[in-house]
């Protein structure tokens, strides 16, 4: 049964140093305010999941939280590339972070497999890329029926799953709306999970089919508000755009980057500016 | 209203002609997306767009900045999630066209958005594979588009991230359930189409006021031109119209998010 915990007190009691971790949103409800609390608590050696790391995974990698990157689509949306990132990969600063590469198609059944308790996923993928010769989490298998050659990819089991929702009502249930990603499956890969949401509500006001996860199936949730920010919380606020172009020349020098980090994030309370 | 056009308008307006109306087109984010758009709001008002991030048959009303932006998701008929879009959706062979930009490509299509350099210790990295590894070889067939330059048209890709024929135009020979790959590519130049046998691409039609030498300038390798090459229509009043005032609009919308 969810508990409700402070972000604080739920980050420090589910996220430990070496810990892997996905912390999942498709360019929308990404878990800036958790990220922000992973990063503030000084987490280390962090394996990292997420199809599309963007500026909270280039915080963390930057703030020096990560040692590894599983992932399929590394940047800056509509902006350019991710500068933390680029320099962790092609400079080894703050230390060398290692990368495992996926496609979209792979991770997206990776994290399906993984709710689903399956040790891999099988899809019709990587034909002709050259990914398979990079990352040796690769595979092929012959289908037993047909013969058909397929990948493989073992499925992700995060350690412990951050996602960020709309609203969660008293008992710990939580919708998600809106380009809802693999924030269900995340949660349901997960040996441990948090939610941050935007309110508590005494009803969800949910239709039959929405993306409901029932609460007994999340570990903690911490309330937020405007906990996806500079990202987006459909039905709540939208992307802040400028921000993220902002970035890019925050991010791309080591010093701006520090004071930004110290400003926003070590001596602040708990969201970016 | 003027016809005279830029060379990305006449880009876009190309690209955008590629797609029939009724067609499902599953759409890259950035110059695929402009066209795909344009083509929806002139000549093809039904076809489906479908973006990675689950929003089915969406029509926004301003191009978005990223693949999931609110606005695709409000404006379709409905949101997915994303294991489906890829399972149910691109592999399950719903996808007529997958629409595709890239940082390198090469004579067969190879596309390249994983890095410049060795993989080991890259020159430069970018953000990688994304969605196109499985749309380029699960959707019926792909359309790229991207701005010709030496830098991008290149001789051997630094690495296949996504495959058009592979290094000798063969890949995709005897493989099952495999899409036919690109069938087209539209720069600010010129339209490329893959020889038929060899897979390796030919010029078929040069955009008005572009020469044989400014093609040949602007790619890494020697490009061939086909025996009957063509002119590209020019845009027409209308199709420049749409465009400009969908640009103008989604600046507008893109500048007042503060």
């Amino acid at each position: 049964m969810a508990e409700f915990l402070s972000l604080h007190d739920a980050v420090a009691r589910y996220v430990e140093d070496g810990a892997t971790v996905a912390m999942e949103g498709f360019t929308h409800l990404i878990p800036f305010a958790a990220g922000h609390e992973v990063i503030r608590q000084r987490k280390r050696d962090l394996t990292l999941i997420r199809m599309t790391p963007d500026l909270v995974y280039d915080q963390l990698i930057g703030a020096g939280c990560a040692k590894k990157l599983i992932f399929s689509w590394g940047g800056n949306p509509g902006v350019g590339s991710l500068h933390r990132l680029r320099d962790a990969v092609e400079k080894g600063w703050p230390h060398k972070v290692e990368i495992f590469e996926h496609s979209h198609a792979a991770m997206a059944c990776a994290f399906e497999a993984g709710a689903a308790g399956l040790p891999l996923a099988v899809l019709r993928g990587y034909v002709g890329s050259e990914l398979p010769s990079v990352n040796h989490q690769i595979k092929y298998i012959e289908c037993p029926f047909t013969g058909e050659r397929l990948a493989a990819v073992p499925s992700v089991r995060p350690d412990v799953s951050l996602v960020h929702a709309q609203k969660a009502d008293r008992k710990g249930n939580v919708l998600v709306e809106g380009i809802i990603g693999v924030q269900k499956e995340a949660i349901l890969a997960a040996d441990k999970s948090i939610v941050t949401v935007e309110e508590v509500v005494d009803d969800l006001g949910a239709s039959p089919n929405a993306c409901v996860i029932p609460g007994w199936a999340i570990d903690a949730i911490a309330v937020a508000e405007k906990g996806a920010y500079p990202s987006y919380a459909h039905g709540y606020y939208p992307r802040d755009n400028r921000f993220y172009k902002e970035w890019d020349a925050i991010a791309r020098d080591r010093d701006t980057f520090q004071v930004w980090i110290d400003d926003n994030v070590y001596n602040a309370g708990g969201q970016a500016q | 209203m003027s016809n005279e056009y830029t060379s990305s308008e006449m880009m876009t307006v190309t690209a955008a002609k590629a797609l029939e109306n009724g067609m499902t087109c599953f759409v890259g984010i950035g110059l695929p997306s402009e066209a795909a758009n344009l083509a929806r709001l002139t000549h093809a008002p039904d076809v489906v767009l479908i973006y990675e991030s689950g929003t089915l048959q969406t029509k926004p009303d301003v191009l978005p900045l990223s693949i999931g932006d609110g606005e695709l998701c409000e404006s379709a008929l409905t949101t997915v999630s994303v294991p489906e879009m890829f399972r149910y959706w691109l592999q399950g062979g719903k996808i007529d066209v997958g629409f595709l930009g890239t940082a390198q490509i090469d004579r067969y299509c190879n596309l390249n958005t994983t890095l410049i350099g060795d993989y080991q210790s890259p020159k430069v990295r970018l953000p990688g594979g994304g969605g196109a590894p499985e749309i380029a070889t699960c959707a019926g067939e792909v359309f790229i588009t991207l701005k010709h330059s030496k830098r991008t048209f290149v001789n051997d890709v630094d690495f296949i991230t996504t495959l058009g024929f592979g290094r000798d135009g063969k890949a995709r020979d005897g493989v099952p359930n495999i899409g036919r790959g690109p069938t087209r590519v539209i720069t600010d130049l010129c339209v490329m189409k893959p020889d038929p046998e060899t897979k390796e691409l030919v010029v078929v039609s040069l955009h008005p006021g572009v020469t044989r030498d400014d093609v040949i300038e602007a790619t890494g390798w020697e490009i061939r031109f086909a025996d009957q090459l063509e002119t590209t229509p020019t845009p027409d009043a209308r199709e420049l119209e749409v465009l400009r005032d969908l640009k103008a609009r989604t600046e507008r919308k893109h500048a007042g998010e503060a």
